[in-house]
C-alpha cells in the first residue's frame, strides 16, 4: 500500500466516526418499515467456474475416470448427500447448506451453448437465446419497464467502477459505485456544480436533456449512497480480496436501509485452463467465506430473510481434464441461491449425470432464465415477461 | 440559420473525426467538401512490420502449451493494431475512409483472437469502405476472421452450421422479417465448405460443399455461396437496411424514412456505390438543418479521436488508451457481439458519463486513470489484464502552442463564444461566461487553455 492509498483509507475510517448518531436513528427504523418484497444480490464468478469440482458427484465413476488428476477424492469432500459433496475449500457453502440457507440448481444453462467467455456471458447478461443479440441486460430492462421503485437511479447498484451489460437498459441503467467516498469526492470538482446550476435542459427527449438528467442523477445518487454508506459500519471480518470489499459495501448499504433492490458484483480468475487445483482452492476459500460473512451481517440486522443471493458463472467446464492440469470451457453449471427463508432448500434438481454428455460436455437440464424469472416474479414482484421477453416456468425456491 | 463555420465543422465531425489542429487556415465550405472526397483516393494497408504472424497451419503443429503462449502474444498484437488504427483515424488525411471503415467495423462486427486474421479483415474493410457495398460484402464474407467468428469453418455438407447464413441476412443485409427460416437453412447449404486453408486464406473445400439443389427466396438452383450473396444484393430491402443504418450513424438516430427511401433507391440503382451515397448525404440541405446537428451521442472512439485531433495530443504510453476504450465501452476489434455496438444512449451510464467528462482533465494533467477495469473476456490468462491495468496513467502532451494560434486574432471578451462555436456542435451557448467559476487568468493563453479544457468536459461536447 503506497502512502497516498494509506491516507485515503485512514481518512475513510476517521470520517466514518463523525457521522452524527441522529442520522442513524432517523433512517434505520423508517426503512425497515418501508421495505417490501425481496432484494437481490448477484455474485458473478467470471471465467467459467468448474462446477463439477465445486459440488462433486462422487458416486459417478465417470467423474474419476475423466479426471484422474483433477478429481477430488471422496473422503476429503464436504458431503451434503449420498452422491454430492462440496470442494473442501467451500466450508462457507457447507455451513450455509447445513443451516438450510442454500439451494443448489444443477446443470443450469441454455440450448446451443456457446463456449466463448464473452459470448456466453453476453447471453447470461442479456437473457437472450444463443442465436439472438440483445443490447440491453435483463436487469436493465426491469428499469426500462418501470418496475416499481425503479424511478430511483440507485435502484440497481453494481459494486464496481464500471457497469456490466446486465444492468444496462435502453433508456435507464443501473448505478456503478465501487467506493462511495471516492465517487462522491470525484464529483466535488466545481465543474459539476457549475454545469448543473446552469442547466436549462429539463426535457429528456433530446440526447442533451438525457445527458443532463444522467448527470443530475449521478451527483444526487452519489451523495445519497455516500450518506447511506456511513450509517452502518460492518464489524465482521471479510476476506482481504476485492470480492470481500464489494460484499462488505453491499452489506453496509443494505443494513443502512438503502432503497436499492438489486446489487451486483463479480469476482474473476475462474478460467482454470492450468493449475486448477491450486486456483480453485484459493478462490473457493475466499468466495465461500465472503458470502458466509455477508450472510452473518444480514442476519445481524434482520435483513437475511428478504435478501436473495444468487451465485452464477457464464459456463461450467469440460468434464474431461485437459493436459495442463486444468479444464477447458464447457457448458452447463451449478447456480447457488442463498436466503434466510428458502421454500425449497438443498439440492433442488438431479445432480449432473456424467454418463450422458454431448461432445464431452454436460447437457443443460434447467434454463437459467427460469431462475431469473423466479427472482423477478417472486422476489421483486414484477412481471418477468416484461423483461425476459418470454414466459418461463417459475421455480419454488422462494 | 447556421454559420458557414458551423456547417464546415458539422461536415468534418460527421465525415471524419472533426477538425485537425493543423488546419489553421480556414478554407471555404466548398474546399472542405471537396477535400473530404479527394483525400481518400489512395489506400494504404495498416501493417505492423515487426510483429510475428502465425498461420492456422503452424498453430496446429504446436503443443497446447506452445499454442496458448503464442495466442496470448497474438492477442497483444491485436491491441497494437487497435492503437495503430486509432492513430490513423487521428491523422488529417483520408478521414472519410477511416470513418466509413469504422462504421463498417461496427456493421460487420467480428472478434477473433488471430492477429493476422484481424489485420487482414480490417484492411479489407478499409480497402472497400468507399467502393461498392457488393464488393465489400463479398470480400468480408470471405475473410478468415468472419468465417471463423460466425462458425462457417464448421459449416459442412453433412453437418451444416447456419450461423453465418443467418447473420449475413439478419444483420448485414436484409434485416429481420425479409427472409424465412427456410431461406437461412438453404443458404447455409450454399455456404458449406467456405473455409480457410492452412495459410489463412479463403478456400472452398469442395469435399465439404453441398452441390445439391437449393431453394432460396423462392428460386431453385444449384446455388453457390457467391450466388446467395448476389441474390441478397438483388433485393431492394438490402439497400434500405444498409442506408437506414448509415443514416442513423452519419445523420440522425431518429430516422426520416422518406429521406432514407430516396437515398436507398439511388444507392440500389447506382450499384451500391458508397462514395456517391455519402456525397448525396453531405451535399443535401437537410443534412445541415439544426435538427440534424448535435443530435447524436459521440461514440467513445469519436470522442477520443476527436480530442486527439483537436489538441494534437501525442502519447508516451498509448496502451493506456486501450483502458480508456474499454472503460467507455468501445474497444476497436472487441465488439460486444456480431451485432456490433448498440450506440446512442447505450453509451451512457453514470460511470461512462463521468469518465467522459473527466477524461480531458486527466489527459491534460497526465493523471492516474483510476478506474478498475473488468476482466477482459478475451484474455485467457488471468494475469494479462492485471498487467494492463498497471498502465493506466495517461502520459501525453497537448500541442498548446499550435492550439493558441487558432485564437490569436480573437478578442479576449469573445473567446468563450468563439471557442464554444469551434469545439461544440451545439448551436447555442451552453453557459454564459460570467457564470463560470474559473475566472482569473494571468494571460490570454492560460485563459484559452482553461476555457478549452472546460468546454470539452461539458455534456454538450458528448454530442455530435
Amino acid at each position: 500500500m503506497n502512502r497516498r492509498r494509506f491516507i485515503k483509507y485512514s481518512g475513510l475510517t476517521s470520517t466514518a466516526a463523525l457521522v452524527p448518531g441522529f442520522i442513524q436513528a432517523l433512517v434505520a427504523p423508517f426503512n425497515q418499515l418501508a421495505f417490501q418484497g425481496k432484494r437481490l444480490v448477484i455474485v458473478q464468478l467470471s471465467g467459467g467456474n468448474d462446477g463439477l469440482n465445486a459440488l462433486v458427484p462422487f458416486r459417478d465413476d465417470n467423474y474419476y475416470k475423466l479426471r484422474p488428476k483433477l478429481g477430488i477424492k471422496a473422503d476429503s469432500l464436504l458431503k451434503i448427500s449420498q452422491e454430492a459433496g462440496f470442494h473442501p475449500a467451500l466450508q462457507g457453502f457447507k455451513q450455509l447448506f447445513d443451516k438450510g440457507y442454500l439451494s443448489i440448481y444443477n446443470s443450469v444453462g441454455y440450448p446451443n451453448p456457446d463456449r466463448s467467455h464473452f459470448r456466453s456471458m453476453d447471453i447470461w447478461h442479456t437473457g437472450s437465446n444463443s442465436d439472438e443479440y440483445f443490447n440491453t441486460g435483463w436487469i436493465g430492462r426491469m428499469l426500462d419497464a418501470n418496475c416499481p421503485g425503479s424511478e430511483k437511479p440507485y435502484y440497481v447498484i453494481e459494486a464496481d467502477d464500471t457497469l456490466s451489460l446486465a444492468m444496462k437498459g435502453a433508456d435507464k441503467s443501473g448505478f456503478a459505485v465501487r467506493d462511495p467516498e471516492k465517487l462522491r469526492n470525484a464529483l466535488r470538482d466545481p465543474i459539476y456544480d457549475d454545469i448543473q446550476k446552469n442547466n436549462t435542459h429539463l426535457e429528456t427527449q433530446s440526447q442533451l436533456g438525457f445527458l443532463y438528467k444522467t448527470l443530475a442523477e449521478t451527483t444526487s445518487s452519489a451523495d445519497y449512497i455516500y450518506s447511506k454508506s456511513k450509517i452502518y459500519q460492518s464489524t465482521k471480518l471479510y476476506p482481504q480480496h476485492e470480492i470481500g470489499k464489494s460484499l462488505k459495501e453491499i452489506a453496509e448499504l443494505i443494513n443502512s436501509g438503502i432503497e436499492s433492490k438489486v446489487f451486483y458484483t463479480s469476482m474473476s480468475g475462474f478460467d482454470t485452463h492450468v493449475r486448477q487445483l491450486e486456483t480453485q482452492n484459493r478462490l473457493f476459500g475466499i468466495v465461500g467465506s465472503a458470502i458466509e460473512t455477508l450472510v452473518d451481517d444480514l442476519i445481524a440486522s434482520n435483513n437475511f430473510n428478504d435478501t436473495v443471493i444468487m451465485v452464477f458463472s457464464e459456463f461450467g467446464r469440460r468434464v474431461k481434464q485437459n493436459a495442463s492440469g486444468g479444464t477447458d470451457h464447457g457448458t452447463a453449471n451449478n447456480v447457488y441461491i442463498i436466503n434466510g427463508a428458502l421454500k425449497e432448500q438443498g439440492i433442488c434438481n438431479p445432480i449432473s449425470d456424467l454418463t450422458i454428455l454431448e461432445d464431452g460436455d454436460l447437457i443443460h437440464q434447467l434454463d437459467f432464465r427460469q431462475i431469473y424469472a423466479t427472482l423477478i416474479e417472486k422476489g421483486i414482484g414484477f412481471d418477468h415477461t416484461k423483461t425476459l421477453m418470454r414466459k418461463f416456468e417459475l421455480l419454488d425456491f422462494i | 440559420m447556421i454559420t458557414e463555420q458551423q456547417k464546415i465543422q458539422h461536415l468534418l465531425r460527421r465525415s471524419g473525426f472533426g477538425d485537425s489542429i493543423k488546419n489553421l487556415v480556414s478554407e471555404s465550405f466548398e474546399t472542405n467538401f471537396n477535400s473530404v472526397f479527394t483525400s481518400n483516393s489512395k489506400f494504404e494497408e495498416i501493417y505492423l512490420p515487426d510483429e510475428e504472424r502465425i498461420t492456422t497451419g503452424e498453430l496446429l503443429k504446436m503443443t497446447p502449451e506452445e499454442r496458448k503462449e503464442i495466442l496470448d502474444d497474438l492477442a497483444a498484437n491485436i491491441k497494437k493494431l487497435n492503437l495503430e488504427w486509432l492513430k490513423i483515424m487521428g491523422s488529417a488525411k483520408g478521414q472519410l475512409r477511416e470513418k466509413m471503415a469504422f462504421f463498417w467495423h461496427g456493421h460487420f462486427a467480428v472478434r477473433v483472437r488471430g492477429f493476422a486474421q484481424v489485420e487482414s479483415y480490417i484492411n479489407t474493410v478499409r480497402k472497400y469502405a468507399l467502393g461498392n457495398f457488393s464488393d465489400l460484402l463479398m470480400a468480408v464474407s470471405k475473410e478468415p476472421a468472419m468465417l471463423r467468428f460466425l462458425n462457417n469453418v464448421q459449416n459442412k455438407k453433412n453437418s451444416p452450421n447456419e450461423n453465418f447464413a443467418r447473420e449475413v441476412m439478419e444483420l448485414f443485409t436484409l434485416g429481420r422479417g425479409n427472409y424465412s427460416e427456410n431461406d437461412i437453412k438453404e443458404a447455409a447449404r450454399a455456404f458449406t465448405g467456405w473455409g480457410i486453408d492452412e495459410d489463412d486464406t479463403f478456400l472452398l473445400k469442395e469435399n465439404q460443399h453441398d452441390y445439391g439443389s437449393k431453394t432460396i427466396f423462392g428460386k431453385t438452383g444449384n446455388w453457390s455461396g457467391e450466388d446467395v450473396i448476389k441474390m441478397i444484393l438483388a433485393r431492394k430491402e438490402t439497400a434500405l437496411f444498409v442506408v437506414r443504418k448509415i443514416y442513423r450513424f452519419f445523420v440522425n438516430e431518429n430516422v426520416d424514412e422518406n429521406q432514407v427511401k430516396l437515398l436507398a433507391d439511388k444507392f440500389f440503382n447506382d450499384n451500391y456505390n458508397i462514395t456517391n451515397l455519402m456525397k448525396s448525404i453531405f451535399e443535401s440541405d437537410w443534412f445541415y438543418e439544426p435538427k440534424n446537428i448535435s443530435c447524436n451521442i459521440k461514440s467513445p472512439i469519436e470522442l477520443l479521436v476527436g480530442l486527439n485531433k483537436t489538441f494534437g495530443i501525442s502519447y508516451d504510453n498509448p496502451q493506456a488508451l486501450l483502458v480508456v476504450q474499454r472503460v467507455l465501452g468501445q474497444m476497436l476489434f472487441f465488439p460486444p457481439n456480431v451485432a456490433g455496438w448498440a450506440g446512442g444512449r447505450n453509451w451512457i451510464d453514470n460511470s461512462t458519463l463521468i469518465t467522459r467528462m473527466n477524461l480531458p482533465k486527466r489527459l491534460a494533467e497526465a493523471a492516474d486513470f483510476e478506474v478498475a477495469v473488468k476482466d477482459d473476456m478475451n484474455d485467457e490468462s488471468p494475469g494479462a489484464m492485471r498487467k494492463a491495468s498497471n498502465r493506466n496513467t495517461l502520459i501525453c502532451s497537448f500541442n498548446w502552442e499550435l492550439f493558441y494560434q487558432r485564437f490569436q486574432q480573437t478578442k479576449e471578451e469573445d473567446l468563450w463564444k468563439t471557442m464554444c462555436d469551434y469545439l461544440l456542435s451545439s448551436i447555442n451557448l451552453p453557459i454564459e461566461p460570467e457564470n463560470l467559476k474559473i475566472q482569473k487568468f494571468d494571460s490570454k493563453s492560460s485563459k484559452i487553455k482553461a476555457y478549452s479544457l472546460y468546454i470539452v468536459r461539458l455534456p454538450e461536447y458528448q454530442l455530435t
